[in-house]
């Protein structure tokens, strides 16, 4: 099992060194921060000055090596507008960005994880076709339309919910005011979420409900419950704790759209607007983080996985 | 024991018919309704895109009617902001995004197959080095990885395109590259290469053939999630640019106020569109991947 997890760790290395590099060469792929200071204002020599300031006159895999030793102590750059540290940027914008994934993801769980199995359970009988339908519609719905529509419906039509921000403008907020925010972006992103997590979980409880001892469980003559909730439940943890891994990337991508719409102050509204004026550090910065999360997610879930089901090996 | 005799007989009578292959999937594609239903919706959708120009009442970017009209019987749809006829906008729109979902499936796809059959026949170090690549690429989120390369490439149809298919393919060679490791033990393979077969015709006439089936499945999910994501792209204004028409980008005037609540004939049918186009497809990945299962005995 040790070894397992170390074996596992040591591929995640160089594979997160190559991230690192990807993440810098889009950088400088994407042009040098000084054609933004260029203009009739700014002279040659102070364009030549700050070059040398920002150490783009030496060569390519110095620059890299700077920029990596700089990582290293926590330093990501600054932004090309505000001048901000990228670090600090991030900093305050992650509190409401994680408040939302979390609780999205909390909520798609408790959505898929009955709904997929009672799917398996009555498997090709009406209730189970209109899940199916339902689980495809939630995947195929645009986030961004999803948000529209409930914009359309409970802000302009009903005028139950704010569409934008986290609190209202000019309060203090509170938790109901947030809650109330939060309501609608947090549909939309567990319903992208929750169609595919159930046809997954619906798949793999079908798979369980056939194995042997699921079958000698109802031959004790437990009763049905019993059967599915002890019996068949406890192994379909490992099935959701994949599902759990498999969303991480998607939150953080789903975020991006979901936060501009909803102007939730978030991690993604900040990359969205540094995408629209071009701010590269912060950019990067951002994919960097999300990279680096979604490698250790994916590390995490292959490590509980190993420790829920001891037959997996590393080939 | 009698289950398994009576699927002998259904066998045997399966090959009394002399079904063919295609045959079978077609049958076994045909038992699941929704997407038979999918099959024909995308048909029609598809052929109305294509037909286009024969369909539409007036050209596209013409500027024919009142500013931000309601619908009546000369505009179904209404027109838009400056005037243009929103269905005819529609048909074309659904050109542009049907184009982009393809186009970007093919590039991921052929992208995914060479690196996955290079990965998995040879092994060794190609395979760490292709592998760690894809391991790389898939861990930036998707739809973030896609807003830099946007941001970074000027945005416009093909950018669209070469991007979408350039980020989608890290699936498609895992796929490829598992099924290979698995064909490679086979005996006809081992046949082929102790008689001494051209590496070409082994890795492409005879591996390839036999991975086609879940290449095809994943390709459809690839497709919707394409389609998807140039709808995305599109609203946010990284997409597609105006005035050529995209599903997405004419969803992108609804970010406006007035739109939103006072227009909905502006933004509703091309979301409603998106929906319909992405879930049909779907469906039929489903089916597909049901009816060109080999384990199954239906």
């Amino acid at each position: 099992m040790t070894k397992y997890i170390i074996k596992r760790i040591l591929i995640a290395i160089p594979v997160l060194i190559g991230i690192t590099i990807i993440d810098y060469a889009i950088m400088c792929m994407a042009g040098s921060p000084l054609e933004m200071l260029q203009g009739p204002r700014v002279s040659e020599a102070a364009v030549e000055a700050k070059k040398i300031a920002l150490g783009l006159d030496k060569p390519f895999y110095i620059q890299y090596f700077v920029w990596l030793g700089q990582l290293l102590h926590g330093n990501l750059g600054y932004s090309i507008k505000s001048y901000q540290s990228v670090s600090s940027m991030i900093g305050s914008h992650l509190g409401p960005t994680l408040l939302l994934m979390g609780v999205s993801l909390i909520v798609s769980l408790l959505v898929s994880v009955p709904a997929g199995i009672y799917s398996a359970i009555h498997q090709y009988e009406k209730g189970d076709y209109a899940v199916v339908t339902f689980s495809f519609l939630g995947s195929s719905i645009p986030g961004f339309f999803l948000s529209l529509l409930l914009i359309y419906i409970f802000t302009v039509k009903l005028g139950w919910l704010p569409s934008s921000g986290m609190t209202t403008l000019g309060t203090q907020g509170g938790f109901g005011d947030v809650l109330k925010h939060m309501i609608m972006p947090v549909i939309v992103l567990a319903a992208s979420m929750a169609g595919s997590n159930i046809r997954y979980i619906r798949s793999a409880m079908l798979e369980i409900l056939q194995q042997d001892y699921l079958r000698t469980a109802r031959a004790k003559g437990i009763g049905r419950f019993k059967v599915i909730n002890k019996h068949a439940l406890r192994n379909a943890m490992v099935p959701i704790v994949t599902v759990i891994g498999m969303e991480i990337p998607v939150l953080f991508g789903g975020a991006v759209i979901i936060e501009q719409v909803f102007s939730w102050p978030g991690l993604g509204l900040m990359t969205m607007s540094a995408i629209t004026s071009r701010d590269y550090p912060v950019i990067m910065g951002v994919c960097l983080l999300s990279a680096v999360v979604v490698l250790i997610a994916n590390l995490v879930t292959d490590i509980l996985y190993a420790l829920a089901d001891p037959t997996i090996q590393l080939d | 024991m009698d289950k398994r005799n009576k699927m002998k007989i259904k066998l045997n009578s399966e090959d009394i018919a002399n079904e063919s292959y295609f045959q079978t999937i077609c049958r076994r594609f045909g038992r699941h309704h929704l997407a038979a239903v999918s099959l024909v919706i995308v048909i029609i959708l598809g052929g109305a895109a294509l037909l286009a120009p024969l369909i539409a009442p007036y050209q596209p970017d013409e500027i024919v009617g009142t500013f931000s009209g309601a619908p009546c019987k000369e505009f179904w749809l209404g027109t838009d902001q400056i005037g243009r006829d929103v269905f005819s906008r529609l048909l074309y729109a659904m050109r542009i995004s049907l184009l982009v979902g393809i186009m970007a499936t093919l590039i991921s796809t052929v992208v995914g197959v060479v690196l996955g059959l290079i990965a998995g026949y040879f092994g060794g170090v190609a395979d760490m080095v292709i592998m760690r690549f894809t391991d790389m690429v898939m861990s930036f989120p998707y739809i973030l990885l896609v807003l830099v390369a946007a941001a970074i490439f000027k945005p416009g149809l093909w950018n669209i395109i070469l991007i979408l298919g350039f980020v989608d393919w890290p699936g498609i060679a895992r796929l490829v590259r598992g099924n290979v490791l698995n064909l490679r033990e086979t005996n006809f393979i081992k046949g082929n290469i102790v008689a001494g077969m051209p590496l070409r015709h082994i890795l492409f006439s005879e591996i390839l053939p036999n991975t086609v089936a879940p290449i095809l499945v994943y390709a459809t999910s690839v497709l919707a999630l394409s389609m998807l994501d140039e709808a995305a792209l599109s609203f946010l204004g990284l997409g597609v640019q105006p005035p050529t028409a995209s599903l997405g980008n004419m969803l992108n005037g609804a970010q406006s106020l007035t739109v939103l609540t006072k227009q909905p004939w502006l933004w509703i049918p091309a979301g409603a569109l998106i929906v319909v186009l992405v879930m049909t497809i779907n469906f039929i990945g489903d089916a597909l991947r049901d009816a060109l299962d080999p384990n199954s005995t239906r």
